[in-house]
């Protein structure tokens, strides 16, 4: 006798509990915008919070709801894009986001300028006159943005982090974490050329520091047919609204700093 | 009863702390306490749920389960009652207080059958079932509620004491094979050995026996 009413009241509290699911969900269902769902399946569903909200399913809300642009989603590159796009209805050009390490300080091209024993971290040794290379620009290469990357696309080569541009997404994960803020997300594709120099130190003080070092010469401002490139504060800039991509400055740079890092194959 | 409760209350959350004391509800702790204010949110759901699961089992097991002499079935009906709690609780959160539904809605699903949320609720009829008969089932429920919102903000206290030492853990440079999940439990373990301290406070304190 026992067991059945054992089975009777385990019977009892599941039905009871299901009643109160069902007419809850009815009475007091919530109604959201279908392409909410829709947008979120576009998306990479990384939850990796490149986009500056709190995952996949708070990004499509903000698309939907506030009308946020749809081309945030950097895991999700161009397609999720004009997927998105497409059913917010608006076409949306968008190229892949990569990012890229400005600097090329390795141990062979720029010298330690003290031994670092502390905290094996980049925010700790830039802290310290810095950061541990001539250079005070350089990259401090104690991999803060490996350990913030989510997706294994970035690793300290010789002292210097490289990005695996297969792995790449473009979350911007590393360069927010960059305590030398050399890390750039290039969103102009990889028809253009970045500089890989930080240093904004005048040209002889850049060169003793580091063999690859941007000396501010100006050869790329003087040669650039379109205007594009200009030398502040002692390093060259590119403005890729300007920058047709001919490749003029890679050709004319004497330090072989401006390159195309995005291009396979060099 | 006012020092009676109060006692409960210190007790639950320094003595008889539930992650740190008793080990339940490890995954969240771990899980959850990396940044301060996840682990805020996550301690305010737990909270949160702790109190109405047992305000909603203790009376079950009391007027349901003990006259029906059924008391063995009380890990199954309080998980099914909980895990409809928690969805229900969503549920109407989501339609009528917003704000708070946007404060506590990831955790909220997380903790639907997490086991320091079953535990408190067993154990509270373990601890305070018997006040039943001798005090009154009004005394008994009141010390239970006490006992579960402490246990909640012990759990509160451990997640954010943790997220703190987490945070330090992280920089630190461990030897090789120490790096990650194992570092972190070992400073687990340290932070649980601090709280076997506080054995005894609370009865020497507000001068009761619990």
């Amino acid at each position: 006798m026992n067991i059945v009413l054992a089975v009777i009241l385990c019977t009892v509290v599941g039905a009871l509990g299901a009643v109160v699911l069902v007419a809850a969900s009815k009475f007091m269902a919530v109604e959201e915008d279908p392409r909410i769902e829709q947008v979120t399946g576009c998306l990479a569903g990384a939850n990796c919070g490149g986009c500056g909200y709190a995952g996949c399913a708070d990004y499509a809300k903000a698309i939907v709801m506030n009308g946020v642009p749809c081309d945030k989603c950097a895991p999700g590159g161009p397609k999720a894009a004009a997927a998105i796009g497409k059913i917010m209805g608006a076409e949306v050009s968008a190229v892949a986001k990569k990012a890229v390490v400005q600097c090329q300080g390795n141990k062979d091209n720029c010298k330690p300028s003290y031994d670092y024993k502390g905290i094996q971290s980049c925010a700790a040794a830039a802290a310290l006159y810095g950061g541990p290379k001539d250079c005070s620009f350089a990259c401090a290469g104690f991999g803060d943005c490996v350990k913030a990357c989510k997706f294994d696309a970035i690793h300290v080569v010789n002292g210097v982090a490289v990005v695996d541009q297969d792995k790449c997404t473009g979350c911007g994960a590393c360069a927010a974490v960059c305590p030398k803020h050399v890390i750039m997300i290039q969103t102009a594709g990889p028809d253009k050329p970045v500089v890989m120099c930080s240093n904004c130190d005048r040209g002889p003080v850049a060169m003793k520091e580091c063999a690859t070092a941007c000396i501010a010469c100006g050869m790329c401002q003087r040669n650039c047919p379109s205007d594009a490139i200009h030398v502040t504060d002692n390093l060259a800039r590119i403005d890729y609204d300007k920058c047709t991509g001919c490749g003029t400055c890679v050709a004319k740079c004497p330090k072989k700093i401006i390159t195309y890092p995005l291009k396979k194959n060099g | 009863m006012f020092v009676k409760l109060a006692a409960i209350f210190f007790s639950m959350i320094l003595v008889n702390n539930y992650v740190l004391v008793k080990f339940y509800g490890i995954c969240p702790f771990l899980g959850v306490s990396k940044k301060l204010d996840s682990s805020l949110g996550m301690s305010g759901a737990v909270i949160f749920v702790m109190f109405m699961a047992t305000a909603v089992t203790f009376p079950i097991q009391i007027f349901v389960l003990d006259p029906a002499d059924l008391g063995y079935l009380q890990t199954i009906v309080f998980i099914l009652v909980i895990a409809v709690l928690v969805q229900f609780i969503e549920i109407f959160l989501k339609k009528y207080m917003v704000s708070l539904y946007n404060a506590l809605g990831v955790y909220l699903p997380l903790i639907t059958t997490n086991c320091c949320v079953l535990a408190v609720t067993i154990l509270v009829v373990d601890d305070y079932g018997a006040d039943v008969q001798t005090l009154g089932f009004a005394v008994a429920y009141i010390e239970s509620l006490v006992c579960a919102i402490g246990s909640g903000v012990g759990f509160m206290l451990a997640m954010c004491l943790f997220s703190g030492v987490r945070k330090r853990v992280e920089v630190c440079d461990a030897p090789g094979p120490f790096k990650g999940l194992p570092i972190t439990l070992v400073a687990a373990a340290i932070t649980s050995l601090s709280f076997m301290g506080f054995g005894g406070i609370v009865e020497n304190l507000f001068n009761v026996t619990l």
